[in-house]
Parts: C-alpha cells; structure tokens; sequence
C-alpha cells in the first residue's frame, strides 16, 4: 500500500460505534434464535476471534449463562492459498461440547468476497454437524463471490474494490481502537 | 616453406626475429635484420614466444573410450593448447602394457601429426598392481617409453614398486607414481576435511598421498632409481619432496593446473566438474603448490587432461567420474596463477611446462633453447588478454573442464609444431 | 521460507519455529477427528526413493495424503543406479507429470542439492535423506519432540543441551541436528569413539565427547543413533560388545540423567546394541511418538512449501 492512499485513510466507526455494533449484534442473535440455548460462537482468526468473544461476553451479560467461544482456523481450507505466501496456522479451539446439534455462530471482522466463510463451513464440516450455522461479522463491505450472506452485519460499508478496509481492535492489537478505510478516491 | 616470426619476446625477454625452414629453427636476430622474401611473415609484436609446450600426463583415451576422447582430437585440443608434445597415459583399453599397443598409440599420433604423442607404458600388466609388464620391450619398441605409470592406480605394493623402480634402472627409465593409498582411500570423494564431513562426502585423507611420496622416496634412494611423483595436491607432499631433494634423491613431481587453482571448497555445489583424482585441496594447498612450483620443488606442471564424456559427470557426485580436460587452459591457467601473481616469470614458465617435462621424458626435440638448427616446436603467447572459459568451445571429445565461466589471464595464439603451424590465431590446422 | 528444503541449512531460526508452530497447529486438528485437510488439493507429491526406507516414505506419503495431495510412489530402486544421467532422466520424467514437490532418499549425498539446482525440474524439492550428509525433516521432527516436552511446544529450543550418540561420521541425521539444534539456540554434543567421529568435528558440531557417562549427566535429551553391525568389519570398533558396554544407554546409564532428561532415536532400533529394551520403552522414551511428530512436521513442511507462493498478492481482508 503506497504512501498516497494511506493519506486518503477514513475513519468509518469509532470504538463506540464498534462497541455499540457488537450490543446491536448480541441482540439480534437473542432474538433470532430465541435466547442463548445451543449457542456457540466460533471467531475466524484472527480478529474474528476477539471480536466472538465480546459478542459472547455482551450476550452473558444480558442473558446470565456463559456463551461457549472458540476459534476456527480456515487456513488450510482456503481456496487462495497459491496467491498468497504460506501463512502461520492459527489455534482451532472447539469448546467443550462440540459443535453437534448446536447453532453455530461464526465471527468474523470483515465480510467481503465470501470465501472465508466458504473456507469456514468446510472446516466446520469435518469438526461436527451443527444444527444450523449463522454468520456474524463488524463490517459488510460487499462484493460477493459466493452466494454467501451475513445474518448479523455491524455495518453496511460500500467500498470499492481498490479500497482496503482495516479493522483495529484495542485489545487485540494494541492500537486506539476503529475501522479504518483506506484507498480509493475518498 | 619459410616463416618469419618478426618482433617476438622470447620467453618474455629478448625481443628477436626468428627464420624458420622446413622443420628447423635457422635464422635468428635483431627485428628487422632477418631479410627473406619467400617467407610467411608473421608479426609477433607484444607476443611472447615458449620452446613449444610438453605434457607428462594426457589421457587421450584411445584405444577404448573413443566416446571420451582419441588420438585425433586430443591431439587437437593439445596443438590448441600451445603443447607440441604429449605423454599418452597407459589406462586405455587394452591398457598399454605391450610394446604392441605403445607402438599403435605411437603411428596414431604420428598419422595425426599435431603433436608428438609419447606412450607411457603400464608398470604392471592390466595396471593390476600384481606382475610387471613387459617395460623392457616397451622400452626397445618404436615408441621408446622411457616413463612407466599404472595412472589411475597407484603400485602400491612395496615390493612391486621396489622392483619397477630396480629394473627400468637397464634402459633409464622413470616410475611416474599415482600415489594413492587404496586402503586409506576406499570410496573416497573429496578431500578429508571438515568441509568433506559437512558436505557427507567420504574423506581422501592427504596423508593417502603422502604415505606413498615417502615410501616411494625412500625406496627410490635405496635402490637408487628414478622417481616422478605424478599430480602432487598438499602441502605434505611438497615437504617430503623437499626434503628428498635436499638429500638428492632422484626424483622429480608435477602439479596440475587445477591444483594450482581450485580448492575443495567447489566441491559445495556436488558439481562433479570438481571431481578429480587427487582431490582438490585446501587453499593452504593450493598455495603451498604454487611456493614449490616457483621454487623448483616441483619441477613441472602437467596436466592430467582426463576427459569423460557428459552421461559419466552430470550426475551425482558418488556415481561421477574423476577428472577435468586441462590442455587447452592449462597455460592460461598457470600464467594465472603463476605470473599474475609474481610468483614466476615467462622464462619460469618455459622451464616447468616445457624444459624439464622434455627432459623427464627425455625428448631430444622438445623443451630445447630457442636457436638455430633447433627444431622449432613453439608456443607463442599473448599475455595481455583476458577470456571467459567456455567449456563447449572445445577441440577435445568432452567438456569436463571446471574452469568453464571463470576469466583467465593469457592465452595461446599459435602454435607452431616441427616448423609448421598446428594452431595459428586460435585455429588448429587440421 | 526457500523454495527448496535440502539442508537444515535452508531453514533460519524464524523459518524452523514457523515449522514447528504450524507443526502444532497440524497436530491438534489431526488429533481430533480430522484425518484430511484439503490443503493441496490438486497438488501432486512425489516421493522419490533411490533407497528403501519405508518408513520415511509412508510418513511422508501420509502426511501429504492428509493435505489431500496426490502421491506418486517413484522407487527408482533396482533400476541400478550406476550412471548419473538417470537422476536427470527422472527428474525430467517428473517434472513432464507434473510434479508440484519431489521428496528425494538417495544413497548419495548431494543429490537433492543437484535436483534442486540443475534447473531440470521447477518442482519444489524435500530432501528425505541423501547418503551421508542430511535428512533435515527428521531434524525438524526431533526438534519438535523436544520443544514439545521441554519447551511447552513454543518458541526454540535456547539452553538445551542434546547429546547425539553414535556412528556420527555416517549419519545423515546427525548432521541435520547438529545445525538446526544449534539454529534454535540448542547445543549439540557429539558423543561417538574417535573413529566414528568426522574428521575436523570440532568446526562444525559445537561440542564433542568421547565419555557418554561424563555426558549423560548434564543434558537435557540424548539421541541415540542406530549403529549398523557392518561398521564392526571396517574396524570402526572392536566388537559389538564393546561398543554397546561404552556407548550403549542402559537403565543404569539412564539413572543418571535428569529427571526431565529425555530419550529419542530416529529408528530402527538396534535394541542391544546402542539401546537396550527397558531404555527404548521407559517413561522418558519419546521413540513411539517421534514418528507421529514425523507426520506432523512433514505435513508443515509440504504446506509451508507448497501451500503459497512468495508473491506478495492479494488482499489482506
Ligand atoms: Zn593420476
């Protein structure tokens, strides 16, 4: 990334919008499947994992149980793996109880061509069966390349495709905490 | 049939011209006093004119491995070389241990008529290490060997040794020893040092070689014979000829180029254009090689020009042939070395590569002063250019030589073999 | 990472705790119920074998069989390797079936070196043990099998001391510890009689010893490498017997190395000779699990090697 579209950053979500986007989530989760029973949520390494876990946390809260987190490591399912230097594999943690028959929630920072998601259906495939499985991701920026949908979007964000969209966790990166979009004419 | 080399530097010093006719050296002056209008005149201004270069050591491969090498084309790639006068090494098939396969390899080289070829005759039947061949026959033949040698494979039975050294004392004869250790050498790759136990290369330890040079120096002192030690390669060995020749024993040794030049560390590319027998040393070696060259305990350089044909070097290094082509680089190699380097003059040059080589093999007509009524067998040098070694700009059969891609320093430009041209401006006259 | 992995050489510190990280991960999804990932999926493997080694093969041929590979089992032994050409010849031959990685055993050292290097074949080249001189994935896999028990299967392998005991002089596997050892910041001794040491040792291994029970004691594993009988003959060492009385590791020997001290061999074992039973299937015996570390690790190579490109495309989202 050049120097001159890092000038043409932009702010899309302060850390309170992120904070209050995780709450909207956590709710709609509630809602959709009628309370916290059979949950659990599975965080796509590496923001994805973070970001379950405050879903989890927020869900805890409102509802007074604790909401099984894990991690799944798409790496080795991913389709793009000869475009790409080999990355580090990421942990793969199932909570206890598996992932059979219950509702699957996968977290993940940024939704955009869709093949993560495809990547993570077929790792789950092989872990277990659960009974349905639901997509939660901060940010939809659009661009499909899949017939893959989000059931949870923190924020609609039209890009285009030369833009990059960077989301900064404080806890996980150590950095003040937003979603940043970099590129394009902005 | 006159020529007329006008403002040559004889072994680098003199500048004279030189009239030559027929096969003979006749006239030689000042530039510019020699007059003869027949003559092919042939100006070597900032030249350098040798006594037409000697090697004790070629396998020329024929009879046997004409896929390698023969006659014909060894004999081209010595011509383009600047040598007038080669020793054909006895380890061809059928191994030259007969005065009948000398004499064969004798009228071959004649009929080809670039070089003078010289059979060395096997010191054992087969090179087998186990009965004498015939040296004497060998010696009474047309070929008129005087120098013996299993090359290849090392005599290194004592008492065999002892007694070859005895009886070519009848006909003046000399045993050029491939000092080789079998036992200390079984399988053995590269040279025995912590690069050979890094590379998991089996070690060809020195002292392999050294063993033999001492034995064979102290046999030769007892029985008062002729030594030549073929291909010194350590420091080891040039200690035990110095002391040999402080306690004037008989004997004489040569170097190769390559071991004047390269050092095991080429054996890290399991490249096996590296491959050779003796094994390339150490740098410590290689200069110590070079101390004892310009000091005259090493009396020549000659080339071991061993040539394989591609299928037998390509592969892995266990399975590859020993050996590297040599005679076409090999003055361009010791000038390299040797006088870009200080460590010699072009007069040095005309005595290791030329001079004492003739007289090893006792040639009546090579090595000889630059003179009237000398026959002119020359080599004629520029020493002022650089080239890019490329292998397969080649005269010999094979492209096993390891100094493909490097630069060297001089070269040959023509040479001249029994008072006609055999090579002129880098082209061989065939 | 190199394109190539033929000596332990090729790896850098950050290179070899890649591996071994990416090993770990491999580890915990093949532990669960995982048996195939679909990594190298339309990728072909070759396992090349001049030499007979089942064992390294089927771990290699299972390792890229769970990254969903397809494996070509090319044995060129018995095809009487004398003449060199046929190593080119072969290569050539697997570069024209599409080879994506050739895993090479040849009885000759260097030959992987040749492979990756002649340019007659672009495919991505694993050493599996050449002659005498490496066999870097079984380094790798030792390395992982410390870390794992020594190190809580993180970071390298500073501050360990790791004896190597053995016919050094012809081991492949030595030679391969000894540099990655030192990589991650471990110390290797050589522990072998004078004759079954390379010459000009000292240069190149860091420590060596004559003693084994002046060893023991302070390290913190001890790899036990296979003596092969035929080395009796070459006068190596006088007899089987002693040998195994001084080089040997015995329960008694074994008392008195630390507690945590552990015990591997790359295999097959000559029980009696330079390990005695009760040693081999003792507590702090890791033999068993250092062939299923062989997987793992083997599996990380091939995806680390095979599973991107070093063309720094694509999108970070
Ligand atoms: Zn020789």
């Amino acid at each position: 990334m050049s120097a001159n579209s890092r000038n043409s950053a932009r702010v899309v979500l302060e850390s309170s919008d992120i904070s209050r986007a995780l709450t909207r989530i956590a709710h709609e989760i509630l809602e959709n499947n009628k309370g916290s029973k059979d949950l659990v949520l599975l965080g796509i390494p590496s923001r994805g994992v973070p970001l379950a876990k405050r879903i989890a946390q927020k869900i805890s809260e409102f509802e007074k149980v604790v909401i099984p987190v894990g991690s799944l490591d798409i790496t080795m399912y991913r389709d793009d793996l000869r475009l790409r230097p080999p990355r580090a594999l990421a942990p793969t943690e199932i909570p206890e109880g598996g992932i059979d028959h219950k509702v699957v929630i996968l977290v993940d920072d940024v939704l955009f061509s869709g093949r993560t998601i495809r990547a993570a259906l077929d790792a789950l495939n092989v872990i277990g069966r659960p009974s349905m499985v639901q997509v939660a991701v901060l940010i939809d920026r659009g661009h499909r390349e899949l017939p893959i949908k989000a059931d949870y979007v923190g924020k609609n964000i039209p890009t285009s495709l030369i833009e990059t969209v960077q989301v900064t966790l404080a806890d996980f990166d150590d950095a003040s905490e937003n979603v940043t979009l970099f590129g394009g004419e902005g | 049939m006159k020529i007329l080399l006008k403002n040559g530097s004889i072994k680098g010093e003199k500048v004279l011209d030189i009239l030559i006719e027929n096969d003979k050296i006749i006239k030689i002056g000042a530039p510019n006093t020699i007059k003869d209008t027949e003559a092919e005149i042939v100006d070597l201004t900032g030249l350098i004119v040798l006594p037409g270069l000697v090697d004790l050591h070629t396998h020329l491969r024929e009879p046997g491995r004409e896929d390698a090498e023969t006659i014909s084309t060894g004999s081209a790639a010595a011509a383009k070389g600047g040598y007038t006068a080669v020793h054909a090494m006895a380890n061809t098939l059928p191994v030259a241990d007969t005065a009948g396969v000398v004499e064969q390899v004798w009228n071959l080289g004649k009929s080809v008529g670039l070089v003078d070829v010289y059979p060395v005759g096997a010191v054992t039947i087969g090179l087998l290490g186990e009965n004498l061949a015939e040296l004497s026959a060998m010696a009474d033949s047309k070929a008129r060997v005087r120098i013996f040698s299993d090359d290849g494979n090392c005599v290194s039975d004592p008492v065999l040794m002892r007694r070859a050294l005895e009886y070519v004392k009848a006909f003046n004869g000399v045993i050029a020893q491939h000092a080789q250790e079998p036992r200390l050498t079984q399988n053995a790759q590269m040279n025995e040092s912590t690069l050979s136990g890094q590379l998991g290369l089996t070690g060809w330890p020195a002292v392999a070689e050294e063993a033999i040079v001492a034995r064979d120096v102290l046999l030769t002192e007892h029985v008062q014979s002729k030594l030549h030690v073929c291909h010194a390669s350590t420091a080891g060995t040039v200690e035990i000829l110095r002391w040999a020749k402080d306690k004037k024993v008989n004997v004489t040794a040569e170097v190769t180029p390559h071991h004047l030049f390269l050092s095991q560390i080429h054996c890290e590319s399991y490249d096996a254009k590296f491959k050779v027998n003796p094994p390339l040393r150490r740098v410590e070696d290689v200069t110590e090689l070079r101390n004892a060259l310009a000091q005259g305990i090493i009396d020549v350089v000659a080339t071991d020009h061993a040539p394989h044909p591609r299928e037998d070097k390509e592969g892995e290094w266990n399975s590859a042939a020993f050996g590297m082509t040599g005679l076409e680089t090999a003055l361009a190699v010791v000038a390299t070395a040797m006088i870009d380097t200080k460590l010699m003059t072009w007069s040095d040059v005309a005595r290791v590569m030329s001079e004492k080589p003739a007289e090893i093999g006792q040639l009546t007509e090579h090595g000889r002063p630059i003179a009237e009524n000398e026959i002119a067998n020359l080599c004629i040098i520029d020493p002022n250019t650089s080239w890019k070694v490329d292998a397969k700009d080649t005269h010999s059969l094979s492209t096993n030589n390891p100094f493909d891609g490097m630069t060297l320093k001089s070269k040959v430009v023509h040479t001249i073999f029994r008072g006609k041209f055999s090579m002129k401006s880098g082209q061989v006259q065939k | 990472m190199k394109k190539h992995l033929v000596s332990a050489n090729d790896l850098t510190k950050d290179d070899a705790v890649l591996v071994l990280d990416t090993a770990k991960e491999l580890a915990a999804i093949s532990d669960g119920l995982v048996k195939k990932l679909p990594t190298l999926r339309g990728r072909t493997v070759v396992n090349l074998f001049f030499e007979d080694s089942t064992r390294t093969r089927i771990s290699f041929e299972a390792a890229s069989k769970r990254l969903s590979a397809d494996v070509i089992n090319f044995s060129a032994k018995g095809s009487s390797v004398s003449k060199g050409e046929s190593l080119k010849d072969t290569a050539q031959t697997l570069q024209s079936m599409g080879a994506d990685a050739v895993v090479i055993r040849h009885g000759s050292s260097g030959a992987p070196h040749l492979l990756a290097t002649r340019n007659w074949i672009n495919a991505v080249v694993i050493n599996a043990g050449d002659g005498t001189h490496e066999h870097p994935t079984q380094a790798l896999l030792d390395a992982y099998t410390i870390r794992k028990h020594l190190r809580n299967n993180t970071g390298d392998l500073s501050g360990l001391r790791v004896a190597i005991v053995g016919d050094i002089l012809h081991s492949r596997v030595a030679r391969s510890n000894a540099i990655l050892l030192k990589t991650l910041g471990a110390t290797p001794i050589m522990v072998a009689p004078p004759t079954l040491l390379p010459v000009g040792i000292k240069d190149w291994s860091g420590e060596y010893s004559y003693n084994l029970d002046e060893v023991l004691p302070e390290v913190d594993a001890v790899m036990m490498l296979r003596v092969q009988q035929e080395r009796m003959n070459d006068a190596y060492f006088p007899t089987a017997r002693e040998y195994a009385r001084n080089f040997g590791l015995n329960i008694r020997r074994q008392k008195t190395m630390q507690k945590h001290a552990l015990v591997l061999h790359p295999g097959p074992m000559n029980r009696g000779m330079e390990i005695t039973a009760e040693v081999a299937d003792s507590a702090n015996s890791v033999v068993i699990e250092q062939v299923a570390n062989g997987v793992s690790v083997r599996m990380a190579v091939l995806y680390l090697l095979l599973g991107g490109t070093n063309n720094e495309t694509g999108d970070k989202n």
